[in-house]
């Protein structure tokens, strides 16, 4: 089983819009949207959900106020300043460590467990998928993420799919560790200006330091070719394979509006003509075929 | 007073307001770059940077010598960020939250504590402006102690604009909560819409006033104002699809440089929030 990771560093780029074109003209798929944070996928993809399972984070510190003589040990205690001074715990602030509630001398602090989002298996026009709603302004989304990716992989395994397909969030951090480890490659999708190029290369220096091959496509690249190639020439050095650029296109905005892929839209654009050779790039690229 | 820019969705042009809100307003403002996994003012506002500083966030270092194996430290971390076995003790300091549970219950006092890198924070001017941003070391995976430090060069005698992070969960907490207005930048796209919501609903929760600022605003379609009309949202700005200012942001140039008819437009953004903020 192989796993495909679109990544990008900068948000905005195209990932969910390339992921969704993926879908359509990929076959023995499962989708799974790891951007838990913000996802989109499920507005292309329209899911019939199957299945719902509510995601549990970990616990929040709650002061019963009966027990609790505000001696203020676990105000002194909490380095997140979560505990305000009238004996309430900010449960924003509040980051789940516990300390308060394993020390305070009056055991007046509960830690219940905390159901912070929900993940879904699905449906849809394109196969299997796996995705998932962190709560707002919730902690663990790299938890989420580990276990829509890990839910992906058992789906794959008892349908007999040889291919995931899974979205991922922006940035370089927890999420987008999440998202990489254990991945077979990932496709970078970035754009030509400055923060495409200047977040496309923290991106593969992530993956390069957790040892994941990592493939580039430059998006909208007609935009501003020179700084397309300079984002190929810093691709060829880290020694990650260019595969394509596509062009930018208004068809892209007028699919999402329709909640199609590109494909189902204008499947003889030029965009389109692009998007099937870089993925056939993908297909037959040796590191997604070197199964070892 | 601080404004943060935040959106949701990434790419929606939190920055490209951000930046150009700062370099209109000049010498009273700052901007503090709080997108710290993928920092991107600094390439529009070219910063001459005056001080670098390493960031650290606290992690437990064992000394073994001193140590009986109790498991009292792994008991307490709720990160497994500590094994214990018969005779041996593992930190995992990746997975640590600098709670600092650990060195308190440890009866031996066999815990003090270390730094793990963070990344750094860069503290410089831009013509005139005041500029800060953070960078998050890459394989660093926690970026709200960052966003945090980031956030403690505030200068409340000044126009503070905090370039937050994209998304719904801690990093945007960090770079918005307790800040005096949100504005909200989106696009009129599905994709932008659903995420706007998100993102209002955030900052609901933190109970900050927010308005909108809609990006290539004539793409797309009519929803993200009917969203806005029926939430009593304020469209403060719109910023309609130009090749030109696509261009210029391609090249690291700012709007209001490339066609300084804008630079009225930020300013009389930033009044329209001066009316709204707390």
């Amino acid at each position: 089983m192989r796993e495909l990771v679109v990544l990008s560093g900068k948000g905005g780029t195209g990932k969910t819009t390339l992921t969704a074109a993926f879908a359509h003209i990929s076959e023995n798929r499962v989708l799974c949207d790891a951007d838990v944070d913000a996802a989109n996928l499920h507005l292309l993809m329209a899911p019939d959900i199957r299945q719902a399972t509510d995601f549990h984070g970990g616990g929040l510190a709650v002061i019963n106020p009966d027990k609790c003589t505000q001696c203020g040990i676990c105000v002194d205690l909490c380095r997140f300043e979560a505990i305000k001074e009238n004996f309430k715990v900010d449960s924003i602030g509040c980051e789940g460590c516990g300390v308060c509630v394993d020390l305070c001398p009056e055991q007046a602090i509960d830690f219940p467990v905390q159901t912070c989002g929900e993940w879904y298996l699905s449906d849809t026009r394109f196969g299997p998928m796996v995705h998932a709603r962190l709560g707002i302004a919730e902690e663990n989304s790299g938890k989420l993420v580990a276990l829509v990716r890990n839910e992906a992989k058992k789906l794959a395994q008892e349908k007999k799919l040889e291919l995931i397909i899974t979205d991922g969030p922006p940035g370089i951090g927890c999420p987008v560790i999440a998202s990489l480890g254990g991945a077979t490659a990932l496709l970078i999708v970035t754009e030509p200006t400055v923060s495409g190029l200047h977040d496309m290369e923290r991106v593969a220096d992530l993956a390069a330091h957790f040892k994941v091959p990592a493939m580039v496509c430059v998006n909208k690249s007609d935009l501003n070719p020179a700084q397309a190639r300079a984002i190929e020439n810093l691709a060829e050095k880290k020694n990650i394979s260019v595969l394509g650029r596509i062009p930018f296109d208004p068809v892209f905005t007028e699919s999402m509006v329709q909640g199609k892929t590109i494909f189902e839209h204008s499947e003889n654009s030029e965009a389109c003509l692009v998007i099937r050779k870089i993925w056939d790039k993908i297909m037959t690229a040796p590191v997604m075929n070197d199964q070892g | 007073m601080i404004i943060s820019v935040a959106s949701g969705k990434g790419g929606t042009g939190k920055t490209t307001v951000a930046t150009n809100m700062v370099f209109s307003l000049g010498t009273d403002a700052q901007i503090l770059d709080c997108d710290v996994e993928e920092p991107n003012a600094h390439l529009f506002l070219n910063p001459e940077i005056e001080k670098q500083e390493t960031a650290f966030t606290p992690v437990p270092k064992i000394d073994e010598s001193k140590c009986t194996y109790c498991k009292k430290c792994a008991e307490i971390c709720r990160f497994r960020a500590i094994v214990v076995m018969a005779k041996a003790i593992l930190v995992f300091p990746e997975l640590c939250h600098s709670c600092g549970g650990c060195s308190e219950v440890c009866p031996e006092n066999a815990i003090t504590e270390t730094g793990r890198e963070l990344g750094v924070t860069e503290k410089g001017s831009a013509n005139h402006t005041g500029f800060v941003h953070g960078r998050l070391r890459v394989g660093e995976a926690m970026s709200p102690p960052l966003i945090r430090k980031v956030r403690s060069y505030a200068d409340p005698d000044k126009t503070n604009i905090i370039d937050a992070p994209p998304g719904t969960s801690c990093p945007v907490i960090a770079a918005t909560k307790n800040t005096d207005f949100v504005l909200m930048v989106t696009e009129p796209t599905p994709f932008g819409l659903h995420d706007l919501k998100l993102g209002v609903e955030a900052v609901r929760l933190l109970g900050i006033p927010c308005g909108l600022v809609i990006n290539r605003s004539d793409m797309g379609n009519d929803e993200v104002r009917k969203y806005a009309e029926k939430e009593n949202l304020r469209i403060l700005m719109e910023i309609p699809f130009d090749r030109r200012i696509a261009e210029a942001y391609s090249k690291g140039r700012l709007i209001v440089e490339e066609m300084p008819e804008w630079k009225e437009k930020f300013l009389e953004l930033y009044s329209q929030i001066e009316k709204l903020a707390l």
